[in-house]
């Protein structure tokens, strides 16, 4: 495991969330496997491939699964049976469900109630200008587009203003300037102080919207930290090609000279090379190919899913 | 009326399958008109209609299918989030929804059953069987709210209950009976207005107290079980 470590602000009227070697298990399925981390104000952003655990994480923090081992707390109390905790605490669930009959106002006016905030038209207004959907807050939900559903289901997670917000997924279904707004969003809501995690199978989201990021390969915490340095750590993992040519031999020897090829293996199906610099390395390759003059029939980039560059990370 | 019983009753009575509870209660009042109509003896025509369809399958029926609308449509379209991501004690969500789902049952059965009631015998019997069947409606939505809650596929766990236990085992092996909320029913209404065409087989005061019994102990199994409600697995 890869751990950066981030300096944290100063804590204002703000709230921790603390995970401490929490696991959960499915019969003999392992979802999340010991996972430690504390979450404080800013954004950050979990990482990590499909089926990695990160709903069942979140759903631990949230308050809706037990964990099997380990403690989730908020500000020191416990998460699970303890509805306490929404009065600090928003979620915004990946399942896109909403009482599809009420109206986006009725329904965070509804919520608002629910939380007995003191003024709950004043919040209902707030929250639905906050997600700017003023403009549609007197139509029915059933009839928004998904993006629209999910702005309403992020003003209601918001209404009663919580020091922390879990969102799963928040950006699926949206399109891009919807996205970027809740992007805008998020920020925002992280440099006034707020504690804001969101999920999210997709490299380029997290790293527009977070400087901090747990990467989840697997059901562990397989790196976090700082982006920037994951990142370079994703980039700089070695890169392995597959290659077959009209002469393999006279490549591989001509290969194992550049500086930007770590390794190379020959064999009846053709070269595996390991290429340290993936840039360099795909520069160079027809330019020596050209000079031995050698044709390359085939060049497979292999590995390239996201499941294997985080997978990397997990030896790193 | 609490926001929590607000919005259950738009989502009970919003929803296509509230549509479902209408044919039912119309066929009881309809065979009991033209029973009457008819000039057959209440005799011959009560207990079938008013017990047999009206006790034991109109009311459980209704109940089934309003109480598990309240709370377990909720948590099969995952709309039960909503509520839950809030700071409200578990029963004042469990209770109020329990009230909703009391309130329509007892309004969709309690008038029929009085309408049949009145055309077989009098208004005494109609309003015996009204007010017992509100009672047997207390009862039967406890249950199923609990076992919205208890179960991911309540509806065929309250069909196994009405259809099994109450239809077929409890006219076979009379022990059940002691544990049948159709029965109380029945001992209930019979109580309140003494007639022919009720065939009691419990006491009063079991049907009382296992009437009360059944709804306090299945609203506080429901609440305790809010309390650890954990949302389904990883999907993907």
């Amino acid at each position: 495991m890869t751990t950066i470590s981030n300096p944290a602000p100063p804590a204002v009227n703000t709230s921790t969330l603390d995970l401490v070697g929490v696991s959960r298990w499915y019969g003999n399925v392992v979802a999340v496997n010991d996972v430690s981390m504390s979450l404080g104000p800013g954004v950050t952003g979990l990482l990590g491939p499909n089926g990695a655990g990160k709903t069942t994480l979140l759903h631990m923090m949230a308050g809706f699964l037990a964990p099997s081992r380990g403690t989730v707390t908020l500000d020191g109390g416990p998460t699970w049976r303890n509805p306490e905790v929404y009065r600090r605490l928003g979620l915004v669930s990946e399942r896109e469900a909403v009482h599809s009959f009420l109206t986006a106002y009725e329904f965070v006016l509804a919520t608002a109630k629910l939380h007995k905030l003191p003024d709950p038209q004043a919040a209902a207004r707030r929250a639905i200008a906050l997600v700017e959907l003023e403009g549609a807050q007197d139509r029915r939900i059933g009839t928004y587009s998904k993006g629209m559903r999910q702005r309403a289901r992020v003003a209601a997670a918001l209404v009663h203003d919580p020091q922390v917000l879990l969102l799963d997924e928040p950006f699926n279904g949206m399109d891009p300037r919807q996205r970027l707004h809740m992007m805008g969003l998020l920020h925002s809501l992280g440099d006034a102080g707020r504690t804001i995690l969101f999920s999210s199978h997709i490299l380029e989201e997290v790293e527009q919207v977070s400087g901090t990021v747990q990467v989840m390969v697997a059901g562990r915490l397989a790196a976090s930290g700082d982006f920037r340095t994951i990142r370079r750590l994703m980039t700089n993992r070695p890169h392995v090609f597959a290659i077959r040519s009209t002469d393999d031999r006279a490549l591989a020897v001509a290969l194992m000279a550049e500086p930007s090829v770590t390794g190379v293996e020959l064999s009846r199906d053709g070269l595996t090379v390991r290429a340290g610099d993936y840039g360099a390395f795909t520069r160079v390759l027809p330019k020596v190919a050209l000079a031995r003059g050698v044709r390359v029939r085939q060049l497979i980039p292999e590995d390239e899913s996201l499941e294997s560059v985080f997978s990397y990370l997990v030896e790193a | 009326m609490s926001t929590v019983a607000w919005i259950t009753a738009r989502g009970l009575l919003g929803r296509r399958r509230f549509l479902l509870l209408l044919p039912l209660p119309a066929l009881l009042v309809a065979l009991a008109v033209l029973c009457r109509g008819l000039g057959v003896a209440p005799a011959n025509w009560g207990p079938p209609v008013l017990v047999g369809l009206g006790l034991a399958v109109v009311l459980p029926v209704v109940a089934l299918i309003v109480g598990t609308g309240v709370l377990g449509a909720e948590i099969d379209d995952g709309t039960v989030v909503h509520v839950l991501t809030t700071p409200l004690p578990r029963w004042q969500i469990v209770l109020p929804k329990l009230a909703v789902a009391i309130g329509v049952s007892a309004a969709t059965v309690a008038v029929p059953l009085f309408a049949a009631g009145l055309l077989a015998s009098s208004a005494r019997l109609g309003l015996a069987l009204a007010v017992a069947a509100a009672l047997g409606a207390v009862a039967y939505s406890a249950l199923f709210v609990a076992a919205s809650l208890l179960t991911r596929r309540p509806v065929l766990l309250g069909l196994v209950y009405v259809l099994i236990w109450e239809g077929l085992l409890s006219n076979v092996v009379t022990g059940t009976r002691v544990l049948s909320i159709q029965h109380y029913v029945i001992a209930l209404a019979d109580r309140l207005a003494p007639t022919e065409l009720l065939d009691t087989t419990v006491s009063v005061t079991v049907a009382a107290v296992m009437t009360a019994l059944i709804s306090v102990g299945f609203a506080l199994l429901a609440i305790n079980r809010l309390r650890s409600f954990s949302v389904a697995g990883e999907t993907s």
